[in-house]
């Protein structure tokens, strides 16, 4: 089969890693350590485990900061080589498959929890899995499966950048039959996003800001609002397509993110003030802030939550960052990775109007660097989110 | 004898034309047929200023001698205009220097004790030690400083006192120190035809509360213009006020003028016509362009700020408000008014670097827009320049710049409310409010240098008048976002920004170019 096949090589990861960013998007597809190959298809490692056919695979933030050397290592003994990416996944189940949870005929439409956990790999539950977080799971490098802490960064299960991979049934959620792919496509990052507003509670009328406006910032916006009573909600975004969408989801205010610390202060009080070196922070501030950038926008986050907030950290950091205020301010830092029984709200959630023309970059696999190429300047070109249809030719 | 202003007809023989554009300046070719509209020539100055103090003080009008209203034992305040005025700021000595050390004088005769001096800014920044004593001269400085001699702070509500209301509802609202005074001295300079009179009190001691009533876009689309007092509802405004404060505090008032001296030597082909400058005079314009053009952009914004104007004082006059105001008008009519005939298609302006906003600092786009479409825009009686429906020229670069000390509010009005609305009524009913209560404008106005958190708006109804009397604003040599973000477009030449005129005014307009600075206005019939 055709797949998209992420390969060892410490030369070009540390390479991408020192382009500037502005050369990502024509220099990371070429330089990163991707390829692609025919691959044997994998086999179903275990019972409950299916072969599934991608209709759609989504090309996520946390896949982009891979390809440019942006992760950190923490995450190296938590992924098996070479693996194929992309667990942003449509598919259709190609074997009949069933658990306690039901069974799934041959055809189906489905997206995939990628999380593996300990009921994918065949152990007992580790401790996090029996209390119901899967997504902590302290076996993702144990059981019948390779290491892996996602579909997508598992050698044995495949990802969904290829034509076939494989999935246990424990992954796998119908999509209803009147939501378009292309909605269903943003399930995961939806679950995802659906889960960080779960991992905080967040009081009616609350002061919230979404730093970052690409999919992770959006759908939070969306789940803010569907889900929370939170009060304002301003989104700082660097697009003016970002700035139009996140409005349509429900902000109340977006903001450049060279303007982000003064426009916090207007919308939520507090005074700026300046050091002698370094940017600027506020006294006062917002309640709840969302870290959604990978990173990036860490430290404005820290810098403009009031004292005793909080700042969820739902995109995968990337950089260190001067943690002075987290001391000073007394702020709690909550981390929100991957999502826990969130998928049926999130299929409920995708539906939303606003999501329509979300998906609108497809690639087949063969036109896999203009694809990465795209998604590296999704923001700048008016995209939110890009994919393969690893079914096109 | 000095020449009066001059209507000029641009023909073949008119040499290009010399044209501000913040911190530059250039030569222009005008289209043939151009009216361009000079000042009349700088006026003498008075030959003996302090002798000239002294007979506005001893002889007023329509009121008795500043001597016989100096008792012992009485409280008496001394108001003087902060650094708004004048522009550029007066090589030392300041006329005020000159004016208040006679008062202090006549004063200490008297045996008045209780003296305090209060700069009348009004919700202008405080102003620096420095600024103050560039305004009143070292001696008075050094025995009034800080404690007898400091800012009006227009947030401090101890500070303020409530004078009474007018019968059209408005509050009027002071600094109390000079409300309960027995007499208050109010020293002022007046540049220009808006300034003095009954706003001295009623705007530099006010607060906002009191402000609002005229500081606001109703009034201002109602003053045609503000530089001519009976036609304008602001003044209207300031005159009930000033009747409810004559009332509950005695005023005597002092008011100097001055000549249209605005450049020193090395600039003083700014001040003359094109067609009489000498070849000294072109040489000294190639050698300031030049090294304008060379200099790093912090040192030429430095040079230029270092600038202080040689002016000369054409007149004081002391005693009742009104006596004095109508004299001091007639002198400042005197030395700017032009008698222009008829009004044109379209109105050309070089904006200078310079208003009285950003002494010592950036001209920040949203003053640009003010002092076009309000200071300058305004300078007329009668009718504005331009027809109604007509085009707007204006030439500044328009840098998205602010200087976050000075004008904090600004930044935030020109991220925030500009991206929604340039409506100036939409902008005063959704957030003016906001801003002017905000803690932080509040307190960086009270303790920093900051200007009001209000400010920004009412530099932006400054122009409400020419916004909707014009059918549409060029900005020649503008970054072109800025100008966008104003609600303005941008042209690289003036050629390009006639053409774009044309879609608004027809292909052939007639064109009046406002050669200003020096101030120039015009009283078109």
């Amino acid at each position: 089969m055709l797949a998209l096949e992420y390969h060892r090589s410490p030369v070009r990861y540390l390479a991408a890693g020192r382009l500037p960013s502005r050369l990502h998007p024509p220099a990371v597809p070429s330089l990163a350590p991707m390829r692609l190959a025919e691959r044997p298809e994998p086999a179903p490692p275990g019972p409950g485990w299916t072969r599934l056919r991608p209709l759609l695979s989504g090309i996520c933030g946390s896949d982009l900061a891979l390809l440019a050397g942006r992760v950190s290592p923490y995450l190296s003994p938590l992924v098996s080589l070479p693996f194929v990416p992309g667990h942003e996944i449509v598919a259709e189940v190609i074997d009949e498959v069933f658990d306690e949870t039901g069974e799934l005929a041959p055809g189906t439409r489905v997206v995939v929890d990628p999380v593996l956990s300990c009921r994918t790999r065949g152990t007992g539950p580790c401790p996090p899995c029996a209390a119901g977080h899967a997504n902590r799971c302290d076996r993702v490098n144990a059981g019948h499966v390779s290491p892996g802490l996602q579909t997508g960064f598992c050698a044995d299960t495949g990802g969904g950048w290829a034509e076939r991979f494989v999935a246990h049934r424990s992954q796998l959620h119908p999509v209803p039959g009147s939501l378009p792919s292309e909605q269903a496509l943003l399930a995961e990052p939806l679950a995802c996003a659906v889960h960080a507003v779960r991992r905080i509670d967040i009081p009616r009328g609350a002061k919230v800001v979404v730093v970052g406006a690409g999919t992770v910032g959006l759908l939070t916006v969306l789940a803010l609002r569907e889900l929370t009573a939170a009060g304002p909600v301003t989104v700082i975004a660097r697009h003016p397509h970002q700035r139009r969408r996140a409005r349509a989801l429900g902000a109340t205010d977006v903001l450049e993110p060279r303007n982000a610390l003064r426009g916090v202060r207007r919308a939520t009080g507090g005074t700026l003030v300046r050091p002698d070196l370094g940017p600027a922070h506020l006294l006062g501030g917002a309640d709840v802030v969302f870290e959604c950038t990978g990173g990036q926008g860490l430290e404005t986050a820290l810098r403009m939550t009031r004292a005793g907030g909080a700042v969820v950290l739902s995109g995968m950091p990337s950089r260190p960052v001067d943690l002075t205020p987290v001391w000073y301010r007394e702020l709690r830092v909550v981390g929100s990775y991957a999502s826990r029984d969130d998928f049926a709200t999130a299929l409920d959630l995708a539906s939303h109007a606003a999501l329509g023309g979300f998906v609108d970059g497809v690639y087949p696999l063969a036109r896999w660097r203009d694809a990465l190429g795209h998604a590296l300047a999704a923001g700048r070109s008016g995209s939110v989110k890009v994919a393969f249809d690893p079914r096109a030719r | 004898m000095t020449r009066p202003g001059l209507v000029l007809e641009v023909d073949e023989r008119t040499p290009p034309l010399l044209v501000h554009q913040g911190e530059g300046f250039r030569l222009e070719r005008f289209p043939l047929g151009t009216r361009v509209v000079y000042p009349p020539d700088s006026l003498p100055g008075l030959r003996d200023l302090d002798a000239g103090i002294a007979d506005a003080l001893h002889h007023p009008l329509g009121s008795e001698p500043l001597p016989d209203l100096l008792k012992p034992g009485m409280r008496l305040t001394i108001v003087f205009d902060d650094l708004s005025l004048p522009l550029p700021p007066m090589r030392a000595p300041d006329v005020r220097q000159r004016i208040i050390e006679q008062v202090l004088e006549l004063a200490a005769r008297a045996g008045v004790d209780d003296v305090e001096l209060v700069a009348a800014n009004a919700l202008h920044r405080r102003m620096t030690p420095a600024e103050i004593r560039h305004i009143v001269g070292e001696r008075v400085f050094a025995s009034f400083w800080p404690d007898r001699l400091r800012n009006h702070d227009a947030e401090d509500q101890g500070g303020l006192l409530a004078v009474g209301v007018t019968p059209h509802g408005e509050e009027v609202e002071i600094n109390r120190r000079a409300a309960e005074s027995d007499l208050i001295v109010y020293v002022n300079i007046t540049l220009v035809a808006m300034n003095g009179g009954a706003k001295s009190v009623a705007v530099g001691l006010a607060s906002y509360r009191s402000l609002r009533h005229h500081h606001n876009v109703h009034t201002l689309r109602h003053s045609r213009s503000f530089n001519d007092p009976p036609n304008s509802a602001m003044h209207h405004s300031y005159h009930r006020m000033h009747r409810v404060l004559s009332d509950a505090v005695k005023v005597f008032h002092v008011e100097a003028t001055l000549n249209n001296d605005q450049f020193p030597g090395r600039f003083a082909f700014l001040n003359r016509r094109e067609w009489e400058w000498t070849l000294t005079d072109q040489a000294a314009f190639l050698a300031a362009r030049r090294a304008n053009e060379l200099a790093p952009p912090a040192v030429r914004r430095r040079l230029w700020h270092r600038l202080r104007a040689p002016y000369q004082v054409t007149g004081v006059h002391a005693g009742a408000t009104e006596d004095v105001h109508a004299l001091t008008l007639e002198n400042v009519y005197r030395q700017q008014l032009t008698e222009v005939h008829g009004q044109s298609d379209v109105l050309v302006l070089g904006l200078p670097y310079l208003s009285p906003y950003n002494v010592g600092s950036v001209m920040n786009p949203i003053l640009v827009a003010c002092l076009g479409l309000g200071y300058y825009f305004n300078m007329y009686r009668g009718r504005p320049l331009v027809r109604e429906g007509g085009v707007l020229i204006m030439y500044h670069p328009m840098p998205a710049e602010f200087d976050p000390l000075h004008h904090p509010s600004y930044i935030d009005f020109y991220e925030e409310v500009l991206t929604q609305t340039t409506d100036p009524a939409t902008i005063e009913t959704k957030f003016e409010e906001q801003y002017a209560t905000d803690p932080w404008y509040v307190h960086l106005y009270r303790n920093s240098h900051a200007y009001h958190g209000v400010h920004p708006f009412y530099m932006w109804y400054w122009g409400a008048h020419a916004r909707e009397h014009l059918g549409d604003v060029i900005c020649v040599g503008a970054d072109r976002r800025t100008a966008s973000r104003l609600g303005f477009r941008a042209a690289t030449t003036l050629a390009d920004a006639l053409e774009m005129a044309g879609e608004t005014v027809g292909r052939s307009p007639g064109v009046t170019y406002l050669h200003t600075p020096p101030m120039t206005m015009a009283d078109v019939r």
